[in-house]
Formats: structure tokens, sequence, C-alpha cells
């Protein structure tokens, strides 16, 4: 038996179930599936109707496009995203089996910070990165200083380059990598891969041959998440003055004023997008592989000794230095100069109300995402277990808004709620007494939060989704051959195993918000500047010790909820599936 | 399952929270909502200023002039009034396409009139300029010579050869690039103007999309010659001992001095169609172009960013003084840049302005 064979056993070890057809009430059955169809509807549309501006179609236009900024921009773009999918992927993926199968000083600690980078936004990265490493940056011009070098006498690696931008946005998003990579890791059985090793492969063999393509669902999940966004990335980009299809859309949009072939052209991306995202299950193929219950066990760490364990520590330490450390150190420093200066009034005060604009906005949405992730998944699962392959497709596709740009997002939102916003607000007027200027919808935050929640519903799902994936249709089965009902299936089988991945998707939705840019640039009502906004205005002045302020807020904010993941990830999902010894 | 449901509980209570003030706007007398692309921060102090001598509380939501427009249109367009009062614009090509679109509204009022310089607001009266900035050459003495400073007097003086390599700019993508491109185009034409554009793009080694960032590449001699809005100069030589520092290895270059006068633009404000707090909104321009509001020092809204006045009687910042006298290019007028902006847009994308070789 070679370890092929041992994967393919491993799959067949719970055969896929055939469809069970459990009898029940056949109105509870059709509310099931009319409530997640509806969601999907309502949560396409914004994107739906943008297809109508996409039919007016300009030839001139795109021949005038084409022959100016488009093949450069479409270079741009496939260039990000080819190299921090390249990038998150060895970085997350490395890391992840590093801080999983083998053990040394600082092992656990690191383990946990690594997630600590996603609460930095990739502009703020990219401010820091640019100001510290850049020509006229500190570094540089030490450099110059100590060696009396001038321009031109020395290399310097250029990090207002593409390279640059490519390192800055692999850094802020490796950790989604990192982190589904080391849950699929740790979910895999220990007998597994001792099998393999008494079977004579070695630890790197056993990652490539077997590892590897059992996490690579998951891996492939983080570098798909992670170059989308890097593909709709409109705050970096452009701080990188690096014009990709992203940022022309923006630039289309509101300085050109042509929504039309903005639209046109973030329908190309989203064509990128599928590409990506069809590529990746291409090549996972039909395999599902699921976790069998019973008595697995983590794999044991192996400890490394001597040269491997200082060079294991060493890269630690180097990635997170550069991830975290160094920006954060940069930004505490400038925010200490500038709480020294005595007119930081005005902005000490509002610093208090952009941060609960931030929480507010992104904890509404991320509960929203989750909870509606929670009902199409769930109405999907309960209508046909796998059987209905359309139902399936149309619910993935509200994972779409991922692949757009906040800001194509929101004129979507905009085309939707402006023609019923009147009417809502009459409404609200006539029956409910209250009486404003402002639009109920456009003008409080409802149409901003539709906006996010169909921008990172993609998040939120695939979280909800993955961890259901898991749960093998056969306990499901059993738990009814036992006579167990819907509900009390969803409360004893369901809930415990899935409470990870849903805390993990609200985290990650909250962090996403915290960090977004575009859409609510277009979308907030009066009075709700967030913190992200705050930095970039700021940044974009060229007022980074002034920007310091709120981008130290958003990490603050931020890292609470990722500390959260780090515990969540401490608990794997396996918690009540693998028994302790 | 029972933690997730208890964030759920204290997001809702939250979320019920955080709804209460939005829903709580109202009509009230004493309000004023402004779109703003003016957002510097800590400068708002003359809408500070404002609050106390008024008592109208000044709501501010803040964004690129474009996105603001995008914003009113989608307000207006749809045939209601937007939550807007005031739509106040670092670009007059911006305030005069919403004016033309009818976003804004024409404002009655001979206080105005009298204020703002016929030059610096709309003949129709539908905006009112409140404070003036230019955007001209800043350099590197230390890397520039005198006879390539003899030859540097016009904007198109930019696409000589001489500057390969050694010119910085902001992308095609920001308003102030856009603006400025345009006045070539109505001085130049469009021929001659697409070549400078063209020859510009070929000098440009990299773009910042900052104009403090620009200075200092300029001080620190990543290239040595840029193009910035004077204020920042301002700035920097207001601000701490490191801006001073790159404030004084560079020099301002005032550009178009012997032709038709330095590009400049206006901080200006017009009234929304419509809007529900009108009086307010009036006030508010009256006060701001008032000229004991358009004064040079940090309470007046010019001289809060080292701007120049619209109001004639007004005097200027000390640290604008210091810049040297200047001509201002009042030939192509400020109510005719929206119509050229479009087309400086093309321009500059057919030149592949922005996107560096690399």
């Amino acid at each position: 038996m070679n370890i092929t064979q041992l994967m393919h056993s491993r799959a067949r070890i719970v055969p896929s179930l055939p469809t069970a057809s459990f009898s029940v009430k056949a109105g509870f059955w059709r509310w099931q599936r009319l409530l997640p169809l509806l969601l999907v509807l309502a949560l396409l549309l914004p994107l739906g109707v943008l297809l109508l501006y996409a039919l007016q179609f300009d030839l001139e236009r795109w021949t005038h496009m084409w022959n100016t900024f488009l093949p450069r921009a479409l270079g741009n773009t496939l260039t990000l995203i080819v190299g921090v999918g390249v990038g998150t992927g060895l970085l997350g993926t490395g890391f992840a089996w590093l801080l999983t199968a083998y053990e040394f000083p600082g092992r656990a600690w690191f383990d946990r910070l690594m997630l600590l980078p996603l609460a930095i936004p990739g502009f703020i990265m990219g401010f820091v990165y640019v100001t510290i490493f850049e020509y006229a940056g500190p570094v540089q011009t030490a450099l110059r200083g100590w060696f009396g070098w001038q321009r031109g006498d020395y290399w310097f690696p250029n990090i207002a380059s593409p390279a640059g931008l490519i390192l800055v946005l692999t850094l802020v998003l490796f950790p989604y990598v990192y982190m589904l990579a080391r849950t699929a890791f740790r979910e895999q059985l220990a007998s597994s891969i001792e099998a393999a090793r008494v079977m004579g492969y070695n630890r790197l063999h056993t990652f490539f041959r077997l590892v590897l393509p059992l996490a690579y669902p998951q891996i492939a999940a983080g570098i798909i998440l992670a170059m989308l966004e890097a593909m709709t990335d409109y705050g970096t980009v452009s701080y990188f003055s690096y014009p990709t299809l992203s940022e022309r859309i923006v630039v289309l949009w509101n300085t050109e004023f042509d929504p039309g072939t903005a639209t046109q052209l973030a329908l190309l991306m989203m064509v990128v997008a599928l590409c990506l995202i069809t590529l990746a299950r291409r090549v996972r193929g039909h395999a599902r592989f699921y976790q069998h219950g019973g008595q697995g066990r983590h794999m044991s760490r192996q400890a490394l000794r001597g040269w491997a364990r200082t060079g294991a520590v060493l890269a630690c330490l180097t990635l997170f230095g550069a991830s975290f450390v160094l920006p954060v150190s940069q930004l505490l420093l400038w925010a200490v100069g500038e709480l020294q200066k005595p007119t930081v009034g005005i902005l000490g005060e509002s610093i208090i109300t952009y941060s609960t604009n931030s929480v507010v906005l992104a904890g509404i949405s991320a509960l929203i995402v989750v909870f509606l992730s929670l009902l199409i998944v769930y109405g999907l699962r309960a209508t046909a277990v796998h059987r209905n392959r359309g139902n399936r497709r149309l619910a993935r596709m509200v994972t779409l808004g991922y692949a757009m740009p906040g800001a194509v997002v929101a004129a979507g939102v905009l085309v939707v709620v402006n023609p019923i916003d009147a009417a809502v607000t009459d409404f609200a007027t006539a029956f409910l007494g209250w009486v404003s200027p402002a639009y109920l919808l456009t003008g409080t935050v409802i149409a901003l939060i539709y906006a996010y929640v169909v921008r990172f519903m993609a998040v939120g799902f695939n979280s909800t989704d993955a961890s259901l994936e898991k749960i093998s249709p056969s306990m499901e089965g059993a738990a009814r051959t036992m006579g167990a009902g819907t509900w009390r299936i969803l409360r004893q089988i369901h809930a415990p195993l899935v409470s990870t991945g849903l805390a993990t998707g609200v985290i990650l939705v909250f962090v996403d918000v915290m960090k977004e840019l575009p859409a609510t640039l277009l979308l907030r009502p009066f009075g709700m500047d967030t913190l992200a906004l705050r930095t970039y205005f700021l940044s974009v002045e060229g007022w980074h010790r002034s920007a310091a302020i709120p981008a130290l807020m958003i990490l603050i904010i931020g890292l609470i909820p990722v500390f959260i993941l780090m515990r969540v990830g401490d608990n794997p999902i396996g918690k009540h599936r693998h028994t302790p010894e | 399952m029972q933690r997730f449901c208890t964030y759920l509980m204290i997001m809702v209570v939250l979320a019920v929270l955080s709804l209460t003030p939005a829903l709580a706007q109202s009509d009230d007398a004493g309000v004023l909502n402004v779109y703003s692309s003016r957002h510097y921060g800590e400068m708002e102090a003359p809408f500070v200023a404002f609050t106390e001598a008024t008592g109208i509380d000044v709501r501010v939501s803040a964004g690129s002039p474009q996105d603001l427009l995008g914003r009113l249109r989608a307000d207006i367009q749809r045939g209601n009034r937007s939550i807007a009062d005031v739509f106040l614009a670092i670009d007059a090509g911006v305030l005069s396409l919403a004016a033309e679109e009818g976003l804004l509204m024409p404002i009655e009022s001979e206080v105005l009139n009298a204020n703002v310089d016929e030059s610096f607001r709309d003949p129709e009266g539908r905006w009112f300029g409140l404070s003036v900035r230019t955007r001209t050459a800043v350099y590197n003495p230390a890397n520039v010579t005198e006879e390539e400073l003899a030859q540097l007097n016009d904007y198109s003086d930019l696409a000589n050869p001489t500057w390969q390599g050694r010119l910085c700019m902001r992308p095609a993508s920001h308003i102030y690039t856009i603006s400025l491109f345009s006045s070539l185009l109505y001085h130049l034409g469009e021929e001659e103007a697409a070549a400078v554009t063209q020859g510009i793009v070929s000098n440009v080694t990299r773009y910042i999309n900052s104009d403090t960032s620009l200075i200092q590449a300029v001080a620190a001699g990543e290239c040595d010659l840029t193009l910035v809005n004077h204020y920042y100069m301002g700035r920097l030589a207001n601000g701490s001992p490191e801006d001073q520092a790159v404030f004084n290895s560079v020099a301002i270059r005032w550009m178009n001095q012997d032709s038709n006068g330095v590009f400049f633009n206006v901080n200006g404000a017009g009234i929304v169609k419509d809007a529900a707090n009108y009086d307010n909104a009036v006030k508010f321009l009256e006060y701001m172009s008032a000229v004991e509001n358009q004064c040079g020092s940090s309470t007046c809204f010019p001289g809060s960013n080292y701007e120049l006045p619209t109001n004639p009687e007004a005097e200027l910042n000390e640290t604008v003084i210091s810049f040297g006298e200047f001509v201002l290019d009042l030939d192509y007028p400020l109510w005719e840049y929206g119509a050229y902006q479009q087309a400086a847009v093309t321009m500059l994308e057919d030149a592949g302005f922005g996107f560096t070789e690399n």
C-alpha cells in the first residue's frame, strides 16, 4: 500500500451517504428552501443591477482604454495577485507547518502572534513601509549620512515599487493562509501521519505527499482570499500610485463619471476572480475528505535541535517583526510625537466617536453576515445534502461581492436603495412618527451595512460552509435514524461543531469592515466617519504623525477579536470530536 | 454557542444605541450639514469658531470632491433633496459641474457678492470661493543649476528633457493633477498640451500620491523638481523641526509669471438644491467670507491652511507673504475648469500619466 492509496482509503473511510430522503412536513421544507433563496437574491441584487450599466457598452471608450491604460492596469493586477498569491501561500503554509509540526522555543507564542497582522489595514502597512524605506525615509537618509552617498551611488530596494507593494500586501494577508492551513494541519489525525511515517516517509515527504494534499482545500481557500483582497484593494494601490483594475474602476467612477465603463471593468475583474476560484476548485477536484469522528489525536511535534532550532526562531522573529513589530513601533513613535503637540484637542475628542462608529459598523455587519450565512447554508443542507447542485451554485454566488471593489458594491447598493428610500422614509414618517431630513436607508447606517454585508458575505459564508462541510453527513444520518428532529440535531450536533467556524466568521468580517475604505467613503451617513477613513485622509495629506493615532486605534480594536480568534484556534474545531487521551 | 449569543446580544444593544442619534436627526434650526472635501484634521478651527459665534452646529461629512459630487448626484437625481446643505469642494471644476447639473442653487446675498472677488466666484452665484491655493513648482536648489532654473518658467518647461528622471508628480487620478493639466489644455490647445504632457510623463521618475511626500522627496534629493499646492510649503515652514528642515532644503518657483500667471484653484462652497437649512448655509458662507474671517491667522478660513483670501479686503498670511510676490492666472476662469477637466483626463490617459515603467 503506497501513500496515495492511503489517501484514497482515507477518503473512503466515510463514504458519501446516498442522499437520504427524510420525510418531514412539507410546509417546513418549503419555508426553509424559500428563505435562503430570497436572502441570496437580496444579496445579489446590488451586483445584479450593475448589469444594467454594463449594457451601455461604449466601443469607442473601450478602444481608447485598450489603447491607453487597460493593458497595463490588467498587467499590474495580474502581477499583484500572482505575487500576493505566491507570497501568502509560501509564508502562510510554510509557517503553519513549521509551527504545527515542530517544537522550538517560543513556538506556542509565535503560533498566536502570526495572526496579529490581520488587524493592520494594507494601506497603513503601506504608508508605514514607504515612509520608513523610501529615499527620503529615515533608513536611506541615515545610510547616506553615514557613507556620504549621493543619489545613484548606491543600490537600495525600491519600496515604492510593485515588489514593495506585493511585500506589503503579503505581510498583511499571509495570516489568512496561515490560519486556514494551521487549522487544516491540526485537524489531520496523527494516525494517518504516523502510518505514513511507519512506511518510511520522513516529515518532509509526509508533508508534500500526504499533509499538503489533504490540507489543499483550506490552503487554496486562504490563498484565494488573499488574492481577492489584493485584487479589490484600493487604499494601498492608490497610496503606491500603482494603477490596477480596482484603482481604475474607482477613477472611472469618481473622476471620469463613467459608471457604465467602470461597471464593465468591474465585471472583467469578476471574470478574473471567477477564473481564479474555478482554477483552485479544478485542482482540488471533486474529492471531499471527511474527518471521521472518534479517537483521533493530534500529531506530535518534533523537537528541533541545533541550527534548525535557531533558524526556526529567527524565521519566526523576522516575519513577526516585519509584519507587526516594525509597523506598530513606527506608529507608536509617531503617535507619541503627535500627542506632545498642543493642538491635539479636536482630533482627540473625535477619536472616541470614530472608534465607536467603526466598532458598531463592524460588529453589526459581522453578526448579520454570519447569521445570514447560517440561514443560507442550513437551508441548503436541509433541502438536500449534496443533491441540489443548482441551489448550491446559486448560494455560492453570494460570495461574488468579495470579488468586487468596495466602490462598485456601494454603487450597486445605491442603485437598489435609492428608489425605495423615499417610500421607506415616508412610511416611517407616517407610521412611526419619525420626521427627519435624512432618508431612512441612505441617511443612516442601513445602506452602508447592506453594502458591507454584500461585500464581505464570502468571508462569513465560507467559514460557516466550511465548518458545516466538515461534519460528515453520516453524523446527521445517525442522529436522524435515532429519531432526533431537525432542531435537536441543530442544537446538539451542529451548534457545538460549528460554533468555532461561526466565531471565526464573525471575527474575520469584523476585522475586514474595520479596515474597509471605498464603500464607507461613498455610503456613510453624516457623522459616521470611521477610523479607517480618518487614517486614510490624514495619511494622504502626508500627516503620518496624526494618522498614527486612528491607525493605532484600528489596531487596538482589531486585535481584540484577533485575540479571541487565537483562543478559538487553541480549541480547534475538533474539540468535541477528538477526545483527549 | 452560548458565548456567541452573548456577543449577539451585546451587538444588538450597541446597534440600537448607534441608530438612536441617526434617527434623532431633526430639522433643528441649529444645524448645518456640510459635504466637505477639505478634511485637514485639526484645521477645522474656523468651523468651531462659526459654531461658537452663531450657535449653529456644523456637521461635516468628508471625502474627495469627486466622491462627494457623486454622492450629491445620487442624493438629488432621484428627485429628492440631499441631507447636505453646503457643498464645500477644493476644486472649482467640481463646483462648476455640480452647478451645471443643477445640484447647487443660486444664492441671493449682497453680503457674499461684496465679500468675494468676482474672479473667485460663479458668475451666476451658485458657488463662492472662500480661499485660494496655487499649484506651483518646488525644487531642490542643491541639485538644480542656475541655468536650469532660468529655463524653468512655464509649466510646459517641465517637459524639457533636462528633467528626465528628476521629476516627481502626483498621479493623474488626483484632482490637483487633472485641474492643472486642464489649464495646459486651455492655454496651449489640444495638440501642444498633449505634447507637453507626453514630455512630462517621460521625465517623471516617481508618482507620489501626497503633496507633502512630494516635497520630502525633493528635499531628500530623490527627485529635483515637483509641483505642489503652495500651502503644503506653508505647513512645513510652520511645522516640527524636521518639517522646517525639509522646508529649508527646497525652494518655491512661481510658474508662468511671464505668461498668464500661476495656476490656482479655490476652496469654494455652494448651497445644495433645496437645502433644509438654507438660512444657516447662507450664514455659513457669509461668515467664512467676511473680512475678519478671511485673515491670515490660524483662526481664519484661508489662514488656517496658509491659503489666500478671496475677500480682497483681507490680509495675507505672513508665511505666504514670505514666499514672494506672484501673479495668479486669471485668464483661465474658474467656472471653465469643469468643461476642460474631462478632456484633461483623456489627455493624461493617452500619455500614460501615472504609470511608471518598471
